[in-house]
């Protein structure tokens, strides 16, 4: 197939676009059900257990969807950069996965359990922190840089464990808690959204400090992130992300101290999706920091064009009964009240 | 120590794989199985397919949750574990699952929600609606990973450049030449291994007389289905045979334990019923086998010969033993299957089904059948691919990324650590649901129960599940 040079250079920053797209979904969807799990250890009984696990119960399956889409279309799209990313963060990826695994059981067997169902909710409460724990690590692991050689990783498997990425790793941890907690507030009322709104005013300050620290951090321990930031023009245009976030940021406290119900949870979102940027801005156009680009990493344009098709036409389905499903569970969750 | 990184990402995968496989071959049955219930508890408005259909979702979604999250470790672990086997087929194997996601697993995980907690929140039609949107999604997952697996077994549609594999003609990669008899293959043992669980669980509650009326419907239907796919499965087989001795000869000779066009007695080339096959001697021990019938089956003539292992170079052979033993039992099981299908119709049909108690009794427990058969088939086929990984493209010792033993070996021991305790778990709740049984049918008094020799001596059983069970 002739393809000309245009396309080349065209559709890899698509599917660029697309695989953000994706992570962004999954970060804000999963997020908050994850976060719920981070939360779990401070409902004071297992009813308030049951209401929080019931507000996610009919989501958690599709919005976890979104991390095969993102690992799915690394592998698509880019087929060299998931070769290389995936052994590079071999550990923290697959310690990730296996506390996916325990929290996604967790949901049915806790359930189903009647004696052994504190164990369930330790493994909920615990898969739930690692994996959010585990996905910052990958987070901070990816943005420090990849070693590698002749197109392969060449570092060793412990590559990843550096301070930078272990607080990347709380950082996530508070940042899913905090939207879980004004998911909560939109979605439960009683004991459950009162502690709820406690959390979040003290998650807020905490994962404001963690985006500062590493706002910070980056550019100061990666001169090709501080060269992205710090030169003029680039300065003007990119002033508007952290500056923006703090306002944001005043917004939610004041929603959360005037007793707002849906605005935190919109709020806390926005905040994700302007560190998210803020995190893009500093890595484009590389898919492995700090060598390879969108474009040396492309799968075959082939390859890229006929997944394309079918992505044009079944994302706006997806995103479609996704929002009939979350419309059809809207309202709050009461306590006592299961769907089971 | 050091640590042979193959050896040990193979483990790891074929235990990962193996465990994942066990949940979509049951739930991909069963979606079709809750989604044909809710049709006819709306088209007849009869409550016991309503009550059979709760029952199973509950059921349907532990399995489906354990299948998601192995599901979910599988799609990272071509990228962790096999890396080079990413760069150099995903281009073609990429699209193929990125489909899948995009088709088929948020259709089915997104409507799952629906079918599992929207009984009593949205009308009959929209559950229904979600209900076969679930299963269609189940199949269309298995439509896209069975191409994509059968790629990896007769690739198509590609051309090879500079050891990196490139798409040349989609439709012909998709449905590449061994993927209509794998897909359908698949689908059927999917169907039947369902079918083989709602049957045991039908036989244990009529047995035990229980929920008699929900039981005697869900023995009703899996057998029909038996009787009819199991023999299908045996002709399905025998096509898959067929072509996979055209595309892959070398596995035909390792799963028929067929050295030589030399061993046949009289020309033909014998049926092995049993042997230990020996790698070294490049023969097979203490061989019982039956003349020309492996030339009848293979070749439909009485002296057709096909090519042994020997005509092929060592280092390009699988390893006999597992394809050669997992055939037999997939064939013993599925022999087995239309046994059990056909004698349960011969009984149903004398309506004498449900009062046979040496049915019943020994079929409460066949349940395992499905998986153990799907199983075998499995290693019959991936194992039967080996040494190469995608066939005459990739090793798979050269598709191993570029990770150190230690760290492998450390997740593996995670794996089965982390697997072990979800899959005992899975197992124990399963089984509770199944104790407590379908809901809303109060347990019936003794007194309605037929008789038949054995009722007595399940009375008390009977007590006891009246008064701890409920």
């Amino acid at each position: 197939m002739e393809v000309g040079l245009g396309m080349t250079w065209y559709l890899p920053v698509i599917w660029g676009l697309l695989l953000s797209v994706a992570i962004a979904m999954y970060v804000v969807l999963d997020g908050f059900d994850l976060g719920i799990g981070i939360l779990f250890p401070f409902a004071r009984n297992d009813r308030e257990k049951d209401q929080m696990m019931n507000s996610v119960a009919p989501f958690w399956d599709g919005n976890e969807t979104w991390l095969i889409l993102g690992g799915g279309g690394l592998f698509v799209a880019f087929p060299l950069a998931y070769s290389i990313v995936m052994p590079a963060l071999y550990l923290p990826m697959i310690f990730m996965l296996l506390s996916l695994v325990f929290r996604g059981v967790a949901f049915e067997f806790r359930h189903v359990a009647e004696t052994s169902r504190f164990l369930w909710n330790i493994a909920f409460a615990g898969g739930s922190t690692l994996a959010a724990f585990f996905q910052g690590v990958l987070l901070g692991g990816f943005v420090q840089g990849i070693k590698v050689e002749n197109n392969a990783f060449a570092g060793g498997p412990l590559d990843w464990a550096t301070p930078f990425a272990l607080l990347c790793g709380l950082g996530v941890v508070a940042g899913y808690a905090l939207i879980g907690s004004v998911w909560l507030i939109m979605k439960t009322d009683g004991p459950t959204a009162v502690r709820a709104r406690v959390h979040a005013r003290l998650l807020l300050p905490a994962v404001l400090l963690f985006m500062g620290a590493v706002s910070l951090w980056t550019p100061i321990a990666f001169p090709r992130i501080a060269e992205r930031w710090f030169t003029t023009p680039n300065l003007f245009y990119l002033a508007p992300v952290p500056v923006i976030t703090l306002i944001l940021a005043a917004l939610v406290w004041r929603w959360l101290e005037n007793g707002h119900q849906n605005m935190p949870f919109f709020g806390v979102i926005g905040l994700f999706l302007l560190g998210y940027v803020g995190i893009g801005i500093s890595i484009f156009p590389y898919l492995v920091p700090p060598s390879l680009t969108v474009w040396d990493t492309a799968a075959a344009p082939a390859s890229q064009v006929f997944t394309l098709i079918g992505t044009v036409f079944m994302l706006p389905v997806i995103l479609g009964y996704t929002a009939f499903v979350y419309w059809l569970f809207r309202g709050k969750v009461r306590e006592g009240e299961g769907y089971h | 120590m050091e640590f042979d990184p193959v050896i040990l990402a193979r483990i790891q995968f074929a235990f990962t794989v193996s465990f994942h496989i066990i949940f979509p071959s049951f739930t991909i049955g069963l979606a079709a199985y809750i989604a044909t219930l809710e049709v006819l508890w709306i088209t007849t408005g009869l409550e016991r397919y309503h009550r059979i259909a709760r029952f199973f979702t509950k059921i349907f979604a532990v399995s489906f949750g354990m299948g998601v999250v192995s599901g979910i470790v599988l799609s990272y672990q071509f990228g962790t574990n096999w890396s080079h086997f990413s760069h150099v087929v995903g281009n073609v194997i990429g699209p193929l699952i990125g489909y899948e996601v995009l088709t088929a697993f948020f259709l089915e995980a997104t409507f799952l929600g629906i079918m599992l907690f929207g009984w009593n929140r949205v009308p009959r039609g929209v559950h229904v609606f979600a209900s076969i949107m679930v299963a269609a999604g189940t199949s269309l997952s298995a439509f896209w990973i069975l191409s994509a697996n059968s790629w990896m077994q007769t690739p198509a549609g590609h051309e090879v450049i500079d050891g990196v594999a490139y798409p040349v003609d989609w439709l012909a990669a998709i449905f590449n030449p061994s993927f209509p008899y794998r897909f359908a293959h698949m689908v059927t043992a999917c169907y039947l291994t369902t079918a083989f669980v709602v049957l045991a669980v039908g036989a244990r509650y009529v047995y035990q007389g229980r929920y008699s009326e929900d039981a005697r419907t869900m023995m009703r239907m899996a057998i029909g289905l038996i009787a009819i796919l199991a023999p299908l499965q045996a002709y399905i087989g025998d096509a898959h045979g067929l072509n996979t001795l055209e595309h892959q000869p070398v596995k035909i000779a390792a799963i028929e334990g067929h050295w030589g066009e030399t061993d046949g007695v009289d020309g033909g080339v014998p049926l092995v019923l049993f042997a230990w096959p020996n790698e070294k001697t490049e023969s097979n021990d203490y061989q019982i086998a039956i003349p020309h019938l492996g030339s009848l089956i293979l070749t439909h003539s009485w002296d057709g010969t096909f090519k042994g292992l020997k005509e092929f170079a060592p280092d390009d052979r699988p390893p006999v033993a597992i394809p050669f033993f997992a055939f037999r039992v997939m064939v013993g099981m599925g022999l087995l299957m239309i046994f059990t299908g056909w004698l349960g119709a011969f009984l149903l049909w004398r309506r004498r089904l449900f009062e046979t108690d040496w049915y019943l009794a020994p079929v409460q427990h066949i349940w395992p059948i499905g998986f153990i058969t799907v199983l075998s088939g499995w290693f019959v086929t991936e194992v039967g691919r080996q040494p190469w990984v995608a066939y005459g493209i990739l090793r798979t010792v050269d598709a191993i990324s570029p990770v150190d033993g230690w760290a492998v070996a450390t997740t593996l021991v995670l794996f089965v650590l982390v697997y072990g305790v979800v899959f005992s778990g899975g197992i124990y709740y399963i089984n509770r649901l199944i104790a407590r049984g379908p809901e809303g049918e109060a347990v019936e008094t003794p007194t309605g129960v037929p008789n038949r020799p054995l009722t007595s001596a399940h009375e008390a059983t009977r007590a006891a599940i009246n008064t701890t069970g409920e």
